[in-house]
């Protein structure tokens, strides 16, 4: 015995036209598309405040100035100290040529190094256990006067603040594009409800139950937010793949994309588009059949 | 009484009575029907038939009284349960009322639909015959004339096999002959065993139904119901 009833009617329900449709298809892509680079942005925050971390967590630098006839002696005095110095797995001093590799992105390669006064620069690196800072300091202060410990924790740790503050906007950025997306849907689910008034008073009459109604608008609202959120977070894909790869000179913008399996991330914006749709429609349609007879 | 207790009434309204804003539209109703009555209601025009009916299947709540559908007063009705008792009532309504965009047949077998029952093609074939629709089961309601549409309405409230059919001036957009047929569709229906609810103008219909089938008329006059019969 063949059913009468084609497979897809319960989707054919609700008319398929209508500005709440195409508003809400639209809403989904644009959203979809913005979340796709608040995504790139927040991953790119994390991995600049991973590089950043493992590059300057175990180096520091000790800057010696001394009168010319003293620099070799208290150079020599540093590394002493610090080959004595338990947590403080090696260190060395750098030589003219790293010096002037150093300053050459601001003075050029013609820099006449023998006519500066410049420091001589010693790089320790941290052992596993770690050094006592202040303790070497102080010794510093005592045996080579001229000597200066910069172990970066000044710089480094709002530098490390301000990547995972930006991390963080990032995924804010995203929960609130979220919420907008719901706000949006539910004023064209409910601009739907209202439009298709006539639909419900149909349905009603004929003995349909609020959660069918209710169904029927939210597989309709569900399928179009997904559809739009395919398109978003594609062209959102593909932008972020049109910046320029990542580069040094470039900087944090250059780093603003998806690695390996990261560029399915996006994907996963297309589930939750539909997911908020289903949730955001669900409660207007629930909420507007609740004031029906 | 003894017959009403061996078979309850379907619809039972106890000194129910409805108000608007502006004041009573019926009041002191007191009636039973009976399985497998029928019924006509009539009244001048705003006398509260179309209200009597809403009454009838949930649409509207008495603003006093009791209204009850199978044994269930319908103020204690959910609105699942409202929907669920839908189910078991047929409604013409005079404007009709369908989904535009969606077949002559699918929105016949629409309460089939909804309520998640299987729709036998053949049966929704066979019922669209019957109705005289058969070769536009895949037109769109507004394509059709008005004889057309009352009676895919009539076709659409009989489609779940109701207890009762509930029909709210039927015959007011068609002419005498196509009248008779619509009649002569609640007559069998009747014969079938449903309750049948008529509002309507039309006294040759009554005449007409009475020559074929025991029936009762109901006058709505002054707020009230006021022909009494064996039901009342």
């Amino acid at each position: 015995m063949s059913n009468a009833a084609p497979e897809n009617f319960h989707d054919r329900i609700v008319p398929p036209s209508g500005a709440p449709a195409w508003l809400t298809t639209f809403t989904a892509g644009a959203m979809t598309f913005l979340a796709v680079f608040a995504l790139a942005l927040s991953l790119a925050s994390d991995r600049l405040a991973t590089r950043w971390a493992e590059a300057l967590n175990r180096t520091a630098t000790i800057r010696i100035s001394a009168p010319d006839d003293q620099m070799a002696l208290q150079t020599k005095a540093v590394l002493s100290l610090l080959a004595e110095t338990p947590g403080i797995a090696a260190a060395r001093a750098l030589t003219g040529e790293e010096t002037r590799a150093l300053l050459e992105p601001w003075f050029g390669p013609d820099l006449p190094l023998t006519d500066l006064p410049l420091p001589q620069l010693v790089e320790l690196t941290e052992a596993p256990e770690g050094y006592d800072g202040e303790g070497l300091r102080q010794r510093l202060a005592a045996e080579a006067p001229g000597a200066v410990l910069d172990d970066h924790l000044r710089w480094r740790r709002p530098l490390a603040q301000a990547a995972s503050t930006l991390r963080l906007l990032g995924l804010g950025a995203i929960g609130l594009i979220g919420l907008a997306m719901a706000a949006m849907i539910t004023l064209a689910a409910s601009a739907a409800l209202a439009a298709n008034a006539q639909v419900i008073k149909v349905l009603r009459l004929v003995g349909a139950t609020d959660s069918y109604i209710a169904r029927a608008f939210t597989r309709r609202f569900t399928m179009r937010a997904a559809t739009g959120a395919a398109v978003g977070a594609l062209v959102g894909a593909a932008g972020v793949f049109a910046l320029p790869a990542q580069d040094a000179a470039g900087g944090f913008l250059t780093g603003l994309g998806f690695t390996g399996w990261g560029w399915l991330l996006p994907l996963a914006f297309i589930p939750l588009a539909a997911l908020v749709a289903f949730v955001a429609t669900q409660l207007a349609a629930l909420r507007t059949l609740r004031g029906l007879t | 009484m003894a017959p009403n207790q061996r078979n309850p009434p379907v619809i039972a309204f106890d000194n129910a009575a409805y108000s608007y804003g502006g004041g009573e539209l019926l009041s002191e109703i007191s009636l039973r029907l009976a399985p497998g009555s029928f019924h006509f209601l009539t009244g001048p025009s705003g006398s509260g038939k179309s209200t009597f009916l809403k009454l009838c299947y949930g649409e509207l709540l008495p603003t006093a009284g009791r209204v009850t559908l199978f044994d269930r007063e319908v103020r204690g009705l959910s609105r699942d349960g409202v929907a669920l008792t839908r189910r078991r009532i047929g409604v013409v309504h005079q404007d009709c009322q369908f989904l535009d965009h969606l077949p002559v047949a699918s929105n016949v077998a629409l309460p089939l639909l909804v309520s998640g029952r299987p729709t036998p093609a053949r049966d929704l074939s066979d019922l669209l015959a019957w109705v005289g629709l058969g070769q536009l089961a895949t037109a769109l309601p507004p394509s059709l004339s008005g004889g057309e549409r009352q009676r895919a309405a009539l076709a659409r409230a009989v489609i779940t096999g109701p207890d009762v059919i509930l029909a709210d001036e039927p015959t007011g957009n068609l002419d005498w002959e196509l009248s008779l047929r619509l009649l002569t569709l609640l007559v069998e229906l009747n014969r079938m065993g449903k309750t049948i609810v008529v509002a309507t103008h039309d006294l040759n219909l009554i005449r007409q139904a009475k020559s074929q089938v025991s029936t009762r008329v109901l006058r709505i006059s002054k707020r009230r119901i006021q022909l009494a019969g064996a039901d009342l």
